[in-house]
C-alpha cells in the first residue's frame, strides 16, 4: 500500500512515510533513539524553564515574570515536565521506574508530551495574543516553547506497532480512495498511543494497597481543589489541557487501570477515604467561595446517582426526574419555617429530610404506576411531560390561578439556615483551626446525604432486587418468563430513585435560601436540571457509583468556569458531549460489566468463538 | 454430568400425574383461528414433543401454557390451578420456560443469570437488601449455593464468572435451561432447544433432557429436528393447522401417513403424488441451510446498551 501524505487529520505530525512503513516506526520519521532523547531532554528542559521567567510584564494573569518560582500555568508546565520525564526514564528502562509503567511507556510518554506542549504552548500564545506580540516573551517563554516541541517531536517519532493495512479495493474512485486512506491514517494514529495488556500486578502488601489507595484519594482531592480554585479563565483552560492529558498519561502507563484494580480489592476502604478527602475539602480552601461551588456540585452529583438508579440498573429513561428534586425542596421549604410559607411551622432538619424523601416517594409511585407500563422512548416522553407537569403546577399554586401554597414565580424564600443539636448552619464554626463557613456547614451536610444514597446505591444494586433491574433492563420478556414481576420492580426503582432526589432537595432547599419553579426545568443553563442530571449520569458512566459523580463534577465546573464564553457556554457543552459520545460513549468509567468484557476479550479468546456458526 | 445431584425442594410429583392439563384450548386472532379446540396433557416425568410444519399453531399453542395469551375458548391448567394470565405468575406457579432465539442477559454473568432465574424462590426485597440483616446473607449464600449446584448440573460450573453473551452458542443454550430450572419449576418448556446445533451438541441437549426427566420434572418440547424428538420423547403431539391431528408415541406418530403428508405441507385430505413430495422436499432441503442460517446468527445479537 503506497501511503498518500495526506495529514488530514493530524496537521501537526505530517507522516513522512510514503514507501512502506517498515514495521515498526514512529509518526514521525526520526530515529527511534534520538526521538527517545529529544522527548526525555525536553521534558527536563521543560521543567528548568518553568523555573524561569516568561515574559516581562506581570500583566499576564498568574505573574510570570519570576526567576526560581514556578506561578500559574508554570506550574501545569513543570508537572506536566516533571511526568514526561519520569516516563522519557522509565521508557529507557531506569531502575525504579518500570513500577511506574506497568502498561506503556511510550504512549504514555505520548500523552504526557502531548499535554505539556499543549499548555505551554496555550500559555505562550496566550501571552503574545493578550500582550500584543511575540516581544513580550522572555528567554523562558521561548525555552518552554522550544522544549515541549522538542518532546513532542521526539515523543512521536517513538516506534509503534502499525497495524495490518486493509488492502485497497482497486475499483475505487478517487474519493472512496481518500476515505479509505484517512481512515487508514487514522486507524494508525490510533495505534501510535496503543497500549499493551498492562503486566500482571505484583501482590503488595494490603498496608502498601491501602497507601495506594490514600495516594490516590490524596492526589484527586489536590487535582480537584485545584480546578475548583483556578483563579483566571487562561489558568482553568491550562488545567483541563494539563488534566486531561495527564489522565490519559497515566492510564495509558497502566497505573490508572492498576490503582482501580486495588479501589475494586478494598471497596469499603475506597469508600471511606473517598469521604475523607470529600470532608476534607472545605478544610483545605481558605474562603467560602469555593465550598459553595463544592455544595453544588454535591447536591448535583447526588442527585444524579439517584438517577442511576433509574436510569442506570433498571433501564428506565426518565426525563423529568429533576421534579422530584423540587418536590423534596418544596415539601421542606413548606416546612422550614419560612415567612413565605402558608405553613408557618418549623419542624426540625431529621423531620422535613424524611417528609420530602416520603412526600417524593409519593409522587414517583403517582406518577410511575401509570406510566411505567410503558417502554423506552414512550417512557422517556411522559416523564418529560409530568417533569414539567410539576413545575406548572407550583408556578399555578400561587393564590390567583389555584390556591396559594407556593407563591408562584417568586417561590418560598427565606429559608432559614438549618440549627441541628445547637449547630447553627448560618454561622461560621472553627474546627481544626480552619473557619468553616455556612456553604462549608452545608457541604459537609450534603456530604451524608451523599454517602446515604451512595450506599443504597450500593446494597440495592448488589441484591435480589438489583439483578431484576438489570435483568428488566438487559431483556424485559425474558425477565418476565423468569418469574420477575417486572412492574412492581420498576416502580420500586422509580420510587426510590425519587425517594432519594426528595432527600437532596431537602437539603438543597436550605442551601439556596429560596425555591423557585424556575429551578426545575427540564433543560436550563445551570445544573442541576433533567437534562444535565441525565448528561452527567451518561457522561460518567452509567450504573456505576463513581460515573455519576465524576460526571456531575465535570459538567458543573466546566460551564462555571468557562463563563467567558458567554452566549457560546453551551454550544461548547454540547460540542464536547458530542465528542465524548463519539469516542467513549460508555463514559468516563466504565460498569464493571464492561470491563469484564473488555477483560474477557483480552483474556481468553477462544471464549468468544460460536461453536454453532 | 452429574446427573445424581438431588433436588431437595421440587417434591416429584408422583409418577403418572398429569401436571399439564389444557382442554379444548381455542386461540382466535380476529377471524384466525390459530389453534382450534386442542386438548393436551403432560405427566410428571414425561418427555412429551409438539410438533408441526411451521405456522401450525406451535407457538401460539406454546403461548397459551406461559401465560403470554389468554385463551379464547378453553382453559389450561397446572396441578389442578387455572394458568394465571402473566407470564411471571405462570412462572411463579412452576412452568418454566427457554427461548427459540436465546433470550440470555447477555451483560451479567451466567451466575447472576441463574440468580435472577430463583427470583421467585426467593423472597428478599428491597428493606432487606438495604439493611443487609443475617437474613439477607443466609439466603443470598442458599441462593448461590443453588446455582452453582445447577450449573454443575449443566456443566457451566467453571464459566460461573464469564460474560452471558461470550458464551459459545451451545453453552448459551445450557445456560438458558440451568436459568429457567432455578425456578424449581414442575414442567419444563423447551423452545427449540437444539436450534443451530451441531449432531454433537444436540445429543447433550438430549441427555440432559433426560437428565431434568429423571429429576422428575415434565419435559414439553417443541422441535423441528426429528431424529432428536422421536429419541427423546416418550410421546409426541402433531399440530396441523392448528388442530392436533394425531398423538401416540414414536412409532404411531412416525408410521401416520396422514403426518407425513401434513409435514410435507400438503392438505392431508388428498394424499400427494410422488412428484408433489419430491418437489417439496427439495425445497426444503434448500431451505434448511438458510434456516440454520438464521438460527445461527441469533447469538450474535449483542445487546450493546
Amino acid at each position: 500500500m503506497t501511503t498518500e501524505t495526506t495529514a488530514s487529520e493530524t496537521p501537526e505530525t505530517p507522516e513522512t512515510a510514503s514507501a512502506p512503513a517498515p514495521a515498526a516506526s514512529g509518526l514521525i520519521g526520526l530515529p527511534a533513539p534520538l526521538g527517545r532523547a529529544l522527548a526525555t531532554g525536553g521534558g527536563i528542559l521543560a521543567v528548568v524553564s518553568a523555573f524561569m521567567s516568561w515574559t516581562w510584564t506581570s500583566a499576564f494573569p498568574g505573574d510570570l515574570t519570576v526567576y526560581g518560582y514556578p506561578g500559574g500555568l508554570q506550574v501545569l508546565v513543570l508537572i506536566g515536565g516533571i511526568l514526561t520525564t519520569l516516563f522519557g526514564l522509565a521508557s529507557y528502562g531506569v531502575r525504579g521506574l518500570g513500577a511506574l509503567t506497568p502498561g506503556s511507556a511510550d504512549s504514555a510518554l505520548k500523552m504526557a508530551a502531548l499535554g505539556t506542549f499543549g499548555t505551554a504552548w496555550y500559555t505562550v500564545i496566550a501571552i503574545s495574543d493578550e500582550l500584543g506580540g511575540v516581544v513580550n516573551l522572555d528567554p523562558g517563554g521561548f525555552v518552554v516553547a522550544i522544549a515541549t516541541l522538542a518532546a513532542v517531536i521526539g515523543a512521536l517519532a517513538l516506534p509503534f506497532e502499525r497495524p495490518e493495512p486493509d488492502p485497497v479495493d482497486p475499483d475505487d474512485t478517487g474519493w472512496e480512495l481518500f476515505k479509505h486512506n484517512s481512515r487508514q491514517n487514522w486507524t494508525n494514529f490510533r495505534a501510535a498511543f496503543a497500549t499493551k495488556a498492562p503486566a500482571p500486578a505484583p501482590t503488595l502488601p494490603s498496608w502498601a494497597e491501602i497507601l495506594v489507595i490514600i495516594a490516590a484519594m490524596a492526589v484527586g482531592l489536590f487535582v480537584f481543589s485545584y480546578g475548583i480554585g483556578t483563579a483566571y479563565d487562561e489558568l482553568f483552560i491550562g488545567f483541563l489541557i494539563m488534566a486531561g492529558f495527564g489522565f490519559a498519561s497515566l492510564s495509558k502507563a497502566g497505573i490508572v487501570a492498576r490503582v482501580s484494580a486495588i479501589t475494586a480489592k478494598h471497596r469499603n476502604i475506597t469508600m471511606i477515604g473517598a469521604f475523607v478527602a470529600a470532608a476534607a475539602f472545605p478544610f483545605t480552601q481558605s474562603n467560602d467561595q469555593y465550598a459553595t461551588i463544592g455544595v453544588y456540585i454535591l447536591i448535583f452529583a447526588t442527585v444524579a446517582l439517584g438517577l442511576n438508579i433509574v436510569v442506570g440498573l433498571a433501564g428506565l429513561l426518565d426525563l423529568g426526574y429533576v421534579a422530584f428534586l423540587g418536590v423534596g425542596a418544596y415539601t421542606a421549604a413548606l416546612v422550614s419555617g419560612s415567612p413565605s410559607s402558608p405553613l408557618h411551622v418549623q419542624w426540625p432538619f431529621w423531620a422535613s429530610a424524611l417528609l420530602g424523601a416520603v412526600v417524593a416517594m409519593i409522587f414517583g409511585v403517582v406518577i410511575g404506576a401509570p406510566t411505567l407500563r410503558l417502554r423506552g422512548d414512550y417512557l422517556a416522553i411522559v416523564t418529560l411531560g409530568f417533569g414539567e407537569i410539576f413545575r406548572i403546577t407550583v408556578l399555578n399554586l400561587d393564590g390567583t390561578s389555584g390556591p396559594d401554597v407556593t407563591n408562584g414565580s417568586n417561590g418560598i424564600s427565606s429559608i432559614p439556615n438549618l440549627n441541628i443539636l445547637g449547630f447553627d448552619f448560618g454561622a461560621q464554626h472553627q474546627i481544626l483551626g480552619s473557619t468553616i463557613g455556612r456553604f462549608a456547614n452545608y457541604l459537609l451536610l450534603m456530604l451524608i446525604i451523599t454517602l446515604i444514597v451512595v450506599i443504597v446505591f450500593r446494597r440495592s444494586s448488589d441484591s435480589r432486587i438489583g439483578r431484576a433491574w438489570v435483568a428488566i433492563r438487559e431483556d424485559e420478556t425474558a425477565a418476565l418468563a423468569m418469574g420477575i414481576n417486572g412492574f412492581r420492580v420498576k416502580l420500586i426503582a422509580f420510587a426510590l430513585g425519587a425517594c432519594l432526589a426528595g432527600l437532596s432537595g431537602s437539603v438543597q432547599a436550605h442551601v439556596t435560601y429560596t425555591v423557585t419553579p424556575e429551578q426545575y426545568q427540564f433543560a436550563y443553563v445551570v445544573p442541576p436540571n433533567s437534562a444535565f442530571l441525565l448528561a452527567a449520569v451518561v457522561l460518567g458512566g452509567m450504573g456505576t457509583i463513581s460515573g455519576p459523580l465524576v460526571g456531575a463534577s465535570l459538567l458543573y465546573l466546566i460551564p462555571a468556569k468557562l463563563q467567558f464564553l458567554g452566549d457560546y457556554q453551551l454550544f461548547a457543552f454540547g460540542v464536547t458531549l458530542i465528542l465524548l459520545m463519539r469516542f467513549r460513549p460508555e463514559g468516563l468509567i466504565p460498569n464493571r460489566r464492561r470491563q469484564l468484557e473488555f477483560h474477557e476479550e483480552a483474556e481468553a479468546p477462544a471464549v468468544l468463538t460460536k461453536a454453532g456458526a | 454430568m452429574t446427573t445424581e445431584t438431588p433436588i431437595p425442594d421440587t417434591a416429584p410429583a408422583a409418577p403418572g400425574e398429569v401436571v399439564l392439563d389444557a382442554r379444548g384450548v381455542t386461540m382466535r386472532f380476529g377471524g384466525l383461528t390459530a389453534v382450534r379446540n386442542v386438548d393436551f396433557t403432560v405427566r410428571s416425568g414425561e418427555i412429551v414433543g409438539l410438533i408441526g410444519p411451521n405456522g401450525a399453531g406451535k407457538t401460539t399453542f406454546f403461548n397459551c401454557l406461559t401465560g403470554l395469551y389468554i385463551p379464547t375458548e378453553g382453559e389450561v391448567r397446572y396441578k389442578g390451578q387455572v394458568l394465571p394470565p402473566k407470564s411471571f405468575k405462570v412462572t411463579a406457579a412452576g412452568i418454566a420456560r427457554t427461548f427459540q432465539n436465546i433470550r440470555l442477559f447477555a451483560n451479567m454473568t451466567v451466575l447472576e443469570n441463574v440468580l435472577v432465574g430463583r427470583h421467585t424462590r426467593t423472597k428478599e426485597g428491597l428493606w432487606s437488601a438495604l439493611l443487609r440483616g443475617p437474613g439477607f446473607h443466609r439466603a443470598e449464600a442458599a441462593s448461590r449455593a443453588r446455582a452453582m449446584e445447577l450449573l454443575e448440573f449443566v456443566g457451566l460450573e467453571k464459566k460461573a464468572e464469564h460474560l452471558a453473551r461470550n458464551l459459545p452458542y451451545g453453552e448459551q443454550r445450557k445456560l438458558e435451561i440451568a436459568r429457567a430450572l432455578a425456578s424449581e419449576p414442575g414442567l419444563l418448556l423447551l423452545d427449540e432447544p437444539t436450534a443451530g446445533m451441531n449432531p454433537q451438541e444436540t445429543r447433550t441437549t438430549e441427555e440432559l433432557v433426560f437428565a431434568i426427566r429423571d429429576k422428575g420434572i415434565a419435559v414439553l418440547v417443541i422441535e423441528h429436528d426429528m431424529r432428536f424428538i422421536f429419541n427423546l420423547c416418550d410421546r409426541v403431539a402433531v399440530l396441523v393447522q392448528g388442530e392436533k391431528l394425531v398423538e401416540g408415541d414414536s412409532a404411531t406418530v412416525q408410521g401416520d401417513e396422514r403426518v407425513i403428508a401434513a409435514y410435507l405441507g400438503e392438505p392431508f385430505e388428498n394424499a400427494p403424488g410422488d412428484e408433489e413430495v419430491a418437489e417439496v422436499e427439495a425445497a426444503e432441503a434448500a431451505a434448511e441451510p438458510e434456516a440454520d442460517n438464521t438460527s445461527d446468527a441469533v447469538p450474535g445479537k449483542e445487546n450493546d446498551r
